[in-house]
């Protein structure tokens, strides 16, 4: 972890950022900590300088498993061929009311 | 996510991921932190998102200058703000950066060795408090018209980045705009002031857009990347062209004979910034390189025990937690 001379990096944290109550955690951005703490507090002063968030969560990067980049990725193909998991699917006549 | 691997997520030739990567962009759509990419993507974006964060963090050296001798406590507040943003955006840039391969300790060594830039205006001195008026005014208004068209720049994490960096540069014009308004309402010193002020910088600030169009042999490839959307010169125009009324309305002049109103091109015309000076400047032989690479590095240096004390911290509390 540590080369010669040279300190060992903290590692990275992901911050994501709830702007108000009523809404997810989003992802703003990644920050280097110590600790899960000291990344909160990182997390604050950098991400949250003008009321941006009511509430913060700090995961480190390591600890995040993702799925392949590739948009036209398999994982993803078994919703593709689904057309009818959408409302637009169904004809309903316009003048039947509250459809 | 800021994912720092890049894999290449299939085993496709090199000639489709190319094509895939170029249809993206023409599509508009973002290049992604894992996406495959030219090498010669990768470089230019690290090397442009490097020197970016850079001049943010240098940045914060020409105005914290002042800090402890604000005029009031109001003027000290506002001034902390805006020197704790330069340091937020350095971070931001410094995070988009790591996300393709390179590391912070890496980033911070290529600066305080030398081996990467930043922007060439933080080399010039600021000789009274009038300066930090002209900087917020010129150049963070330069800045602001170079950055706006990099919110919609090709890589993601870059444009991400510029986006809360300019909701937050905002801020910075006004208040510097403001602080001359201000001083322009007072004694005909203190007029005096900002004009020797908007005098030094007008020059320097221009020169942020960096060499003209055909001095600039990697703008063309960079566009077609969609990593930068205008040149430099086309920036440059935007610049004057907003600034001049700006100036009216302030109640100061440029130092430019040559400005002057072009009906037919719908344009001001400007005068030559000297290319000289900035060439000189850039290569290190401006009025305040070797301070301003000094003082980063001494704070560096500096901070070294704290950065040892919190990971000799966190390695006791983890080991703490595991016994």
């Amino acid at each position: 972890m540590t080369g010669p001379g040279r300190e060992r990096e903290w590692p990275l944290y992901e911050v994501f950022v709830r702007g108000k109550r009523g809404l997810n955690h989003v992802h703003v951005g990644s920050l280097h900590a110590p600790d899960d703490e000291m990344a909160l507090r990182h997390a604050r002063d950098v991400y949250t300088r003008r009321n941006e968030g009511v509430s913060i969560w700090v995961v480190r990067a390591d600890a995040i498993t993702a799925s392949s980049p590739d948009e036209k990725d398999p994982l993803f193909a078994p919703s593709g061929d689904k057309v009818y998991r959408h409302p637009t699917f169904y004809a309903i006549p316009d003048d039947v009311p509250h459809m | 996510m800021a994912t720092t691997s890049s894999e290449t997520p299939t085993h496709l030739p090199d000639d489709e991921l190319q094509a895939q990567f170029e249809a993206t962009i023409e599509r508009g759509d973002r290049i992604e932190p894992r996406d495959w990419m030219p090498e010669g993507y990768r470089k230019t974006v690290v090397r442009q998102v490097a020197q970016h964060a850079h001049s943010e963090i240098i940045g914060m050296q020409p105005e914290g200058n002042w800090i402890t001798r604000a005029p009031s406590l109001r003027r000290k507040a506002i001034l902390l703000a805006k020197v704790q943003d330069e340091a937020g955006h350095g971070l931001y840039l410094y995070s988009a950066a790591e996300t393709l391969g390179v590391s912070r300790q890496e980033l911070t060594e290529m600066l305080i060795e030398g081996r990467q830039k930043y922007s060439s205006i933080f080399n010039y001195p600021t000789l009274s408090y009038a300066d930090v008026g002209a900087i917020g005014w010129l150049v963070d208004g330069a800045a602001i018209c170079n950055q706006v068209p990099l919110c919609r720049t090709s890589y993601g994490p870059y444009g991400r980045a510029m986006i809360r960096i300019c909701k937050e540069e905002s801020f910075h014009q006004r208040q510097g705009y403001e602080l001359l308004m201000t001083m322009m309402r007072g004694t005909d010193e203190q007029r005096a002031m900002v004009q020797e002020s908007v005098d030094r910088f007008w020059w320097p600030a221009l020169m942020m857009f960096g060499p003209p169009d055909a001095d600039s042999p990697n703008t063309a490839q960079s566009m077609a990347w969609g990593i930068k959307r205008n040149t430099n010169d086309d920036l440059r125009q935007r610049f004057v062209d907003m600034s001049v009324p700006q100036a009216e309305a302030l109640g100061v002049t440029f130092p430019d004979p040559e400005l002057a109103w072009n009906e037919e091109r719908g344009h001001y015309d400007f005068g030559e910034p000297d290319w000289e000076e900035f060439m000189q400047v850039v290569k290190g032989n401006g009025p305040c390189n070797a301070q301003r690479i000094a003082h980063r590095r001494r704070a560096h240096d500096d901070g070294a025990w704290v950065r040892e004390a919190a990971t000799a911290f966190a390695d006791a509390q983890a080991g703490e937690a595991a016994s």
